[in-house]
């Protein structure tokens, strides 16, 4: 092993010298060493809490009605129906969001004294819908609004899709006008320089900075959002955590609720996951010397 | 509504005002005028009463210290900065006229600034074609096509498809300049476009700049480049604390100078 290998040197290279010989020898030992002594530690701790969770007095009551492995596989294939009612859910909301979130943001962004109503009305409706807990908003809509005997019939989760919009659209609108205000003057004197009206300086140059510069904040309320999705259920409509409920009622077993939680994390990963490779991707190639 | 570049011009001569043949006098309407040019920030006054006249195909350069309101006064020309007396005549127009639509007015002057300002989330050819396509209408094939005569014709052909932080400060430079011009616009304004650049890239945007005035472009540049605008410039202004008090040939100007600021100035700038 005189020249190592998978350190990224090309076959034309000169072999290194004594000096890089002894420092990779020595960052290979200091890196097996590091290995050792994280996987013996996660082992320890997992022992530890394991040993402590089982041998509590309770355990064998709680493992019965939490972690019962037929009630699972029996209420699965319900607890996955609810879940694609709260997919599409989640899909129509991210759009509501985004559409009203950018339209937010944008009015709040507006300078011209002519516009100071509608800067007011949006603040305060920021301000609003960020304060109230969400559980309030649909109360409000899902059984105020029907009530007003105005609107055609809807089913619950329509009413849930808007009070989930309304509320998590106050906290995108914040996001993105951090984003705005981050970009720098100079791309905004850039692009209305060139003719671009105000419009088209946000809609090209604005908000496309704006939301890369934000996307982890914005990933960030997109995920908390995918699990309120799962409060529609208190306005009735047959969702994953209400399936569940039924299904809890039915087998006296809570294990139904650890299967919708367990779907809720494994849709939320694959969304986290391309979201950071899309961000990472941006900045490899629109920055340089991003390593430090 | 009044969206294109030519409503800007219609508009030059409201009726009443009585001042549709303005500049005529030599023949020809100049490019530009600015007639008494006032403009102050608080108390400050960093423009007092500019007057300036930049005919087709001129090459001007504005030099004088810092604070003495070079940039200001292209800022004003661009309307990026409102003026509190005065004209600006672009092709015989007031476009300080508060009914001037600004856009269609920037539509027309292509502007350079001293940090380059590109946008990072673009391509370098996005960069150039964003004003063709999304304020002059041109279709992409159209402007893709110029963009990349244009590149080539700066030695960046290979970088079209390159985000600008891949590209060298003198390369940004240029690109931002060929951004400027890729709509062909009447008036070009070049704000002290080599002060960010390191000494060894200054040549290679400078003979860019030089290029375009020797092919026709009307140009007004404020710049620190002593030896560039006396090889350059068909008219330098001298610019002191908001006044025009010399402007003529290069020779005259930087060889005979005769107002006591611009002999001190120049004995600074050329220690």
């Amino acid at each position: 092993m005189t020249a190592p290998a998978g350190a990224g040197t090309p076959a034309t290279a000169p072999a290194p010298s004594q000096i890089e010989v002894e420092r990779r020898l020595y960052r290979r030992q200091r890196g097996r060493r590091s290995v050792v002594v994280s996987a013996v530690s996660t082992l320890v701790v997992v022992l530890v809490v394991w040993f402590g969770v089982v041998n509590t007095p309770g355990w064998a009551a709680v493992q019965q009605s939490f972690f019962d492995p037929q009630t699972a596989i029996d209420t699965f294939p319900q607890v996955l129906l609810g879940l694609w009612l709260n997919i599409r859910i989640l899909v129509v909301a991210s759009i509501g969001v985004a559409v009203l979130g950018t339209l937010l943001a944008v009015v709040r962004g507006l300078r011209n004294p002519v516009f100071f109503p509608l800067r007011m009305a949006a603040t305060a409706y920021t301000d609003l819908f960020r304060g109230l807990p969400l559980i309030i908003v649909l109360y409000l809509v899902g059984f105020g609004l029907p009530g007003l005997g105005v609107f055609p019939r809807q089913p619950p989760e329509v009413w849930g899709t808007i009070a989930i919009v309304l509320t998590y659209s106050s906290y995108v609108a914040e996001v993105l006008r951090a984003g705005m205000e981050a970009v720098h003057p100079s791309q905004r004197l850039a692009a209305r320089s060139l003719g671009l009206s105000h419009a088209k300086t946000l809609r090209l140059v604005v908000l496309p900075q704006a939301v890369r510069k934000v996307t982890p904040a914005l990933m960030n309320d997109f995920v908390s959002m995918q699990k309120d999705v799962g409060l529609v259920s208190i306005l009735g409509a047959v969702d994953a955590v209400r399936s569940a409920q039924i299904a809890q009622a039915e087998s006296y077993n809570f294990t139904p609720y650890l299967v919708a939680g367990l779907l809720f994390v494994v849709i939320s990963l694959p969304l986290i996951r391309v979201t950071d490779a899309i961000a990472r991707r941006q900045q490899q190639r629109e920055q340089t010397g991003g390593t430090v | 509504m009044t969206d294109t570049s030519e409503t800007g011009a219609t508009r030059a001569s409201r009726p009443g005002d009585g001042q549709e043949a303005r500049g005529a006098s030599d023949g020809s309407v100049p490019v530009l005028e600015l007639r008494g040019l006032r403009k102050a920030f608080g108390e400050h006054e960093v423009l007092r009463g500019i007057d300036l006249t930049v005919h087709r195909h001129e090459v001007i350069c504005v030099i004088g210290a810092s604070g003495s309101g070079k940039s200001t006064l292209l800022r004003t020309v661009n309307l990026i900065e409102g003026i509190d007396d005065g004209e600006v005549l672009l092709q015989g127009t007031d476009i300080a006229d508060p009914r001037t639509d600004v856009d269609a007015v920037r539509a027309r002057i292509g502007v350079v600034f001293q940090q380059f300002n590109l946008f990072p989330h673009m391509r370098v050819l996005d960069n150039v074609t964003l004003a063709s396509r999304r304020v002059h209408g041109v279709p992409k094939a159209e402007a893709e096509a110029t963009a990349h005569r244009l590149l080539a014709r700066i030695g960046l052909a290979d970088f079209a498809q390159a985000y600008p932080d891949r590209l060298s400060g003198g390369q940004q430079q240029r690109v931002a300049i060929v951004r400027a011009i890729a709509t062909s616009p009447e008036l070009l304004l070049l704000d002290e476009v080599t002060s960010a650049l390191d000494p060894q890239l200054v040549g290679e945007v400078l003979d860019l700049v030089r290029e375009l005035g020797e092919q026709g472009s009307t140009i007004l540049m404020t710049t620190h480049e002593m030896h560039f605008a006396r090889n350059v410039a068909d008219r330098i202004v001298f610019l002191h604390r908001g006044e025009v008090v010399e402007q003529g040939t290069p020779a005259d100007v930087l060889d005979r100078p005769q107002h006591p600021a611009l002999v001190e100035f120049l004995a600074r700038v050329h220690a």
